[in-house]
């Protein structure tokens, strides 16, 4: 195995460290700290099934969103869809044989990357097109933008131009994650592509990536509308 | 901005542009594009040292302040998941960017509901995350310095706290939570805002935000009754400190004393007096408003709503009902069990707390009442969903009844209803623009510039229905609507309570 192999088997494990231990203990801080009141936004749902319901709609369709700004939410969700795609596509990389669960997903094969793509271009724009949101954007939301689509431009191009040895790919992959290391494919866009992707997870613990673990504890959409049924304690509050 | 003296930051006189103007009625509410500072120059003035130290925070700001405020950044950190959550998730998407009524107005930028939080979450990202003290500026972390805390201070009295934006954010981002947070670093540093201070310290002396002594709310009680019988020959009682009634009515103070509050309080009085309810007010709980929330200062707000509790111990009240008030009743429905229940003494087989607008309701609809819809025919009535209400309770144990039981309510007493444009009620309806302690002169043009989506929506159905009437629910509305009506050159009349259409529909003395 050349040095290259092994200084991207050693980044690699740890860009994933990073991310989950991250991830993790952002999550977890989330978790811990208190909501002393009951701040639901209403009209809401009253009970725990409710608030589940609620959430799903958030998280699976961004209903919110989707009322609000039909632009960004179009833009949003697609974005999304073909993240979701990209990752279920990658997922097959972890096991062999592929399950047999994931066979659908042949038939969109081809497009994952474009459904990714596309709309991340479309929301780069729409934040330059717009003044108001010309007005909130920062740097690093052009650059998680940029590096998200860098990240599925080389993968479109392993695929389609330089035809990585997909072979070879998976070896390397399962190498990682079965802790017995294979060479890496010395090829020039997989690896940018690896790299990448490398940033992205270490970057991802640190920045507004954080909302996809955060949606899950916004206090105006996952608490209950009953304040007047059921009394709202934390420890600080009370005493307070 | 341009540089700025911790003077210049306390002096307390806003600097004028040019007198308060209101924009034109023309029934439209456009996006605007967006003007820079536009609104940067409006801010409260700041609240006297001995006012301030009477609350416990420092009488000025202190020589340490951004170490201070930074201190207590982290501690409002760990004690707020609202706040934790809120500074790290938002994405900037945009999708929030015009939906603030003070946004709409000015132009300002920092005025849309992400550009008021971003003045906080630059700090956060300088100060607590390992993104901006690495990425600096890239990541927009930006030092803590006088000019920001000035931006703060101005922006952050140019929000309601009316939840609008949390609606429409893909993660109920709700930035009240970040202005309140702004707000108790700010006063934790020596900067607090006078009217709130100031009212504060009323509720704490003397016991309402008016300033009423015992006597004086005896007197205006009084007056009430005399008024009451002038008018129609019966005697109603408005009861004080009655031990063991069946109902403490809890309500605003400026229902002892302001137009067109007053209306209401009569309405409610001819409520008990024909259902026949044993009720009472009481000294002690003489405000149902809570502006410790608007300076998000828990102990402040528990410190007020204990007097609540006071009043039902001494009182032994079975029942416990609130007046027309959006910010009380928020802290009513969604907090007074958290800082003052449970409510063990009350009776379980009715809300705790009611609102009057579910105890009225309640009435109608079992026939206790008898009631002459003719009496309001003079008028066309709409009917503005207060931010509070519409947002951060319920009436009634179905969700949306907060939206549904006032209009009931109204229909039952009014024969000509009409509703405003649909953009603009129920869950997406706009502040009145004077909610979450701005309601203060200093600030008039603030007020103007905030009412101004909910002013073009009245005037639109003021043109083609001929509304004559805004029934409100809510004493601030009531305050800041007869303020800037007259602003918009709408005549102040065409504010009322509910209960004022109520107490003129209810026909006294008949009994079913
Ligand atoms: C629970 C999972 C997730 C949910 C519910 C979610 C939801 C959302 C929503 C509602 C938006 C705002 C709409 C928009 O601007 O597109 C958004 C934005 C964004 N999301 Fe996610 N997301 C999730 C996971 C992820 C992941 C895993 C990534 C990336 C690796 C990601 C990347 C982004 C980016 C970059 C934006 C900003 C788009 C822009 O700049 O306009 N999201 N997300
Ligand atoms: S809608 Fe929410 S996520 Fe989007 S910019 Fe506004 S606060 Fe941020
Ligand atoms: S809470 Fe209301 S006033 Fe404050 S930023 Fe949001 S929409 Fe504007």
């Amino acid at each position: 195995m050349n040095g290259i192999s092994l200084f991207y088997i050693a980044f690699a494990y740890v860009a994933v460290a990073i991310f989950i231990i991250g991830f993790l203990a952002r999550v977890w801080k989330y978790a811990k700290t208190p909501s002393p009141l009951n701040i639901t936004l209403t009209p809401g749902p009253t009970s725990t099934t409710g608030v589940v319901y609620r959430m799903v709609q958030e998280v699976g369709f961004f209903k919110s969103l989707f009322y609000s700004n039909r632009i960004i939410w179009l833009g949003g969700y697609i974005m999304h869809l073909g993240l979701a795609l990209v990752l279920i596509k990658h997922f097959r990389f972890f096991f062999t044989p592929a399950p047999a669960s994931l066979a659908w997903i042949t038939t969109f094969e081809a497009y994952a990357g474009f459904i990714f793509l596309a709309p991340l271009l479309f929301l780069f724009a729409l934040r330059l097109i717009t003044d108001r949101t010309y007005y909130i954007s920062l740097i690093t939301d052009y650059g998680i933008l940029a590096l998200l689509m860098l990240i599925a431009a080389t993968g479109i191009l392993t695929k389609y131009y330089v035809r990585t040895d997909i072979i070879d790919v998976k070896a390397f992959v399962m190498g990682i994650v079965s802790f017995s290391p294979a060479a890496m494919p010395m090829d020039f866009i997989f690896i940018l592509h690896f790299t990448l992707v490398m940033l992205l997870l270490i970057y991802f613990p640190f920045s507004k990536l954080m909302h996809a673990g955060g949606i899950f504890f916004s206090p105006t959409r996952n608490q209950a509308d009953d304040p007047r049924e059921v009394r709202h304690v934390t420890p600080w509050a009370v005493k307070g | 901005m341009a540089e700025i003296t911790k003077e210049e930051l306390m002096t307390s006189a806003p600097k004028k542009k040019e007198p308060d103007k209101a924009p034109k009625l023309t029934g439209k509410i456009v996006k605007p594009k967006i003007v820079r500072g536009a609104a940067g120059h409006n801010k409260p003035y700041t609240a006297k040292p001995e006012l301030m130290e009477k609350l416990g925070f420092p009488g000025q700001l202190v020589d340490n302040w951004q170490e201070a405020a930074i201190r207590k950044m982290g501690e409002l950190l760990e004690k707020y998941k609202s706040l934790q959550v809120y500074m790290d998730i938002c994405v900037r998407c945009g999708a929030c960017t015009d939906k603030c009524q003070y946004f709409l107005s000015t132009k300002d930028p920092n005025n849309m509901p992400v550009g008021r939080a971003e003045l906080f979450r630059k700090v956060y990202r300088r100060y607590f995350t390992r993104e901006g003290k690495i990425l600096g500026k890239i990541a927009g972390a930006v030092d803590f310095d006088l000019e920001l805390l000035a931006e703060w201070y101005s922006y952050f009295h140019q929000c309601s706290q009316c939840r609008r934006c949390s609606v429409f954010c893909p993660y109920g981002i709700d930035t009240a939570e970040i202005s309140m947070a702004a707000r108790e670093i700010m006063d934790s540093i020596g900067l607090g805002e006078k009217y709130v201070v100031e009212v504060l310290g009323k509720v704490h002396d003397i016991g309402n935000n008016l300033g009423m002594n015992p006597k004086a709310l005896e007197n205006a009680l009084e007056f009430v009754e005399e008024e009451i019988e002038e008018e129609t020959g019966i005697p109603v009682k408005l009861p004080l400190d009655v031990e063991d009634a069946e109902v403490l009515l809890v309500t605003p103070s400026a229902d002892f004393f302001a137009s067109p509050h007053m209306e209401s309080l009569v309405g409610y009085a001819k409520v008990f007096h024909q259902a026949g309810i044993n009720w009472t007010f009481s000294t002690k709980a003489s405000e149902a408003g809570n502006f410790g929330m608007f300076i998000g200062n828990y102990g402040q707000m528990k410190k007020v709503a204990s007097r609540i509790n006071d009043a039902i111990h001494e009182l032994r009240p079975k029942r416990l009902v609130v007046g027309e008030c959006g910010h009380a009743w928020r802290v009513a429905y969604q907090f007074w069990n958290t800082l003052i229940g449970p409510f063990d003494t009350l009776n379980p087989k009715y809300p705790r707390p009611q609102h009057i607008v579910e105890f009225t309701l309640d009435l109608i609809n079992r026939g206790a009442l008898v009631i002459d819809k003719s009496a309001n025919d003079e008028f066309t009535v709409t009917f503005h969903d207060s931010c509070n209400v519409a947002r951060a309770t319920r009436m009634g144990d179905k969700p949306g009844g907060q939206f549904e039981l006032p209009r009931e309510l109204i229909k039952a007493v009014a024969n000509n209803y009409v509703e405003m444009d649909a953009e603009t009620i129920k869950a997406k309806t706009f502040c009145c623009g004077g909610g979450g302690g701005l309601l203060t002169d200093e600030i008039m043009e603030v007020r103007i510039n905030g009412a101004m989506p909910r002013m073009q929506a009245l005037h639109n159905v003021m043109e083609t229905h001929g509304v004559n009437f805004m029934a409100l629910i809510c004493a601030i509305c009531k305050a800041q609507f007869t303020a800037v009506f007259p602003k918009y050159g709408v005549p102040r009349e065409v504010a009322g309570g509910i209960h004022q259409l109520v107490g003129r529909a209810l026909v006294l003395g008949a009994k079913e």
